[in-house]
C-alpha cells in the first residue's frame, strides 16, 4: 500500500478526533479523501507535525492523531524525546514510514534504509510504540485510540504518490473551523 | 520581587499557562520561576522552532502560550515564524535573551546579534528591547498587544537588563 492508501482506510477511524496532518501530499490527500473541520492541514513548516498536534494535545482532552512521514520526523528528531517525557494519554503519533520524502520526488530517506523509528522512538524514552505493516494500521490505530495510552505508531508501506491538487483553503480558515472543532 | 518573578507574575496576570523554555544563561532565573509556578504548564524544547510548533498546539487547544529562547534561535525559527506562527495568525510572546551586546564576553554571540534586530524587522515582528529594569514594566501592555493582534512578538533582553555575566 502507499500513503493515500492509508489514509483512505483510516478516515473512518480519525473522522471523529483531532487530526493534525503533515505538510505536502499527506495534507492534500486527506483533503481530498476526507475534509473534516477536525483536520488541522500543515501548508508549510516541514517536521512540526507531532509538535503542533503534542501541544495541543497537552493543551486539551480530546484526543489528538499526528499524521507525520519518516522525512518529517527525521527533520524534527528533538520531538521524540520532549513527547516521552510529558506523557499525555490522549496523544497519538502516527508515522506512515514510506522510507522516502513523497512530496519532494520520492528521494529515498534514511528510514527507509539503517535506521528504525520505531528503535528510535523506543529510545527516546516512548513507552507505547507499535510497528506495524500498512495493511494493518487501521486495527493498530483503532486499538491505540481504545487504550488511552500514548502510543506512537510506525506504520511500513511502500512509498508512491497520486497526483492531486494543492490546498487552496486559506489558513486562517484552516485555523479558525479546527479550533471550532476542538472546543465543540 | 526578583524581576524573574515580576516577569512570570505578568504571565500568568494575562493568562499565559503554557511556556516552552530553550536554556539561555540569562534565562536561567527566569525558567526557575516558569518550572516552579503552579499555573504554568512548562514544557522544555529541544530545538525552539519544535517549541513553536508546540505553542501552535496549545494555542489551538485554548491556552495562551509563550517561548523563552535565546536570539541566536531567531536563525532557527525564521521558516516557522513564517509559514506557522505568521500565515495562520497565532499570537506568540518571544522572550528572548539578547547576547552579543554590551558587556558579552563571547564573541561568536555578536555574529548574531548584529542581526537580530534586522532579521525581526524583516519579518515584520514587532519588537521590544529591554535595556534597564524598568523596560519590564512594559511587559504587561505587550502581553496584551500580542494577544490582541495575534502575532509573534520580541521581547529582547540583553546582559544591562540581566545585570550583566556576572564573574566571566
Amino acid at each position: 500500500m502507499i500513503r493515500s492508501e492509508i489514509l483512505r482506510e483510516i478516515a473512518p477511524v480519525i473522522r471523529d478526533h483531532l487530526v493534525v496532518c503533515n505538510i505536502g501530499l499527506p495534507s492534500q490527500e486527506l483533503h481530498m479523501i476526507d475534509d473534516q473541520p477536525s483536520n488541522f492541514y500543515m501548508l508549510g513548516t516541514m517536521g512540526l507535525s507531532s509538535s503542533i498536534g503534542f501541544g495541543l494535545a497537552l493543551a486539551q482532552d480530546k484526543t489528538v492523531i499526528s499524521i507525520d512521514g519518516d522525512g518529517s520526523v527525521l527533520t524534527n528528531f528533538g520531538t521524540l524525546p520532549t513527547i516521552a517525557n510529558n506523557v499525555t494519554d490522549n496523544y497519538i503519533l502516527l508515522i506512515i514510514d514510506n522510507g522516502s520524502y513523497g512530496s519532494t520526488g520520492d528521494q529515498p530517506t534514511y528510514a527507509g534504509k539503517k535506521t528504525s523509528l520505531s528503535a528510535v522512538a523506543t529510545a527516546c524514552g516512548c513507552e507505547n510504540v507499535v510497528e506495524c505493516q500498512d495493511v494493518d494500521t487501521p486495527k493498530v490505530l483503532q486499538a491505540a485510540i481504545d487504550s488511552k495510552k500514548m502510543t506512537i505508531i510506525v506504520s511500513k508501506c511502500d512509498s508512491g504518490n497520486i497526483k492531486l491538487p494543492v490546498i487552496t483553503m486559506d489558513p486562517v480558515v484552516i485555523r479558525d473551523r479546527f479550533m471550532k472543532a476542538v472546543e465543540a | 520581587m526578583s524581576i524573574h518573578k515580576k516577569i512570570v507574575d505578568d504571565f500568568v496576570a494575562n493568562d499565559v499557562k503554557f511556556i516552552t523554555t530553550v536554556p539561555c544563561k540569562q534565562l536561567a532565573g527566569v525558567i526557575d520561576e516558569v518550572e516552579a509556578h503552579p499555573d504554568i504548564h512548562h514544557v522544555p524544547s529541544n530545538k525552539e522552532d519544535e517549541g513553536m510548533g508546540l505553542c501552535a498546539g496549545a494555542f489551538m487547544g485554548g491556552k495562551r502560550p509563550a517561548i523563552i529562547m535565546q536570539n541566536t534561535a531567531i536563525g532557527v525559527t525564521l521558516n516557522t515564524l513564517a509559514t506557522l506562527t505568521q500565515f495562520y495568525r497565532m499570537p506568540l510572546p518571544m522572550l528572548i535573551s539578547y547576547r552579543g551586546e554590551l558587556r558579552e564576553p563571547v564573541a561568536c554571540q555578536v555574529e548574531m546579534a548584529v542581526h537580530t534586530k534586522a532579521l525581526l524587522n524583516q519579518f515584520h515582528i514587532p519588537t521590544y528591547h529591554f535595556h534597564k529594569e524598568s523596560d519590564a514594566d512594559e511587559l504587561d501592555a505587550i502581553l496584551k498587544y500580542t494577544f490582541m493582534c495575534n502575532k509573534p512578538v520580541a521581547i529582547l533582553t540583553d546582559a544591562s537588563f540581566w545585570g550583566g555575566y556576572g564573574d566571566q
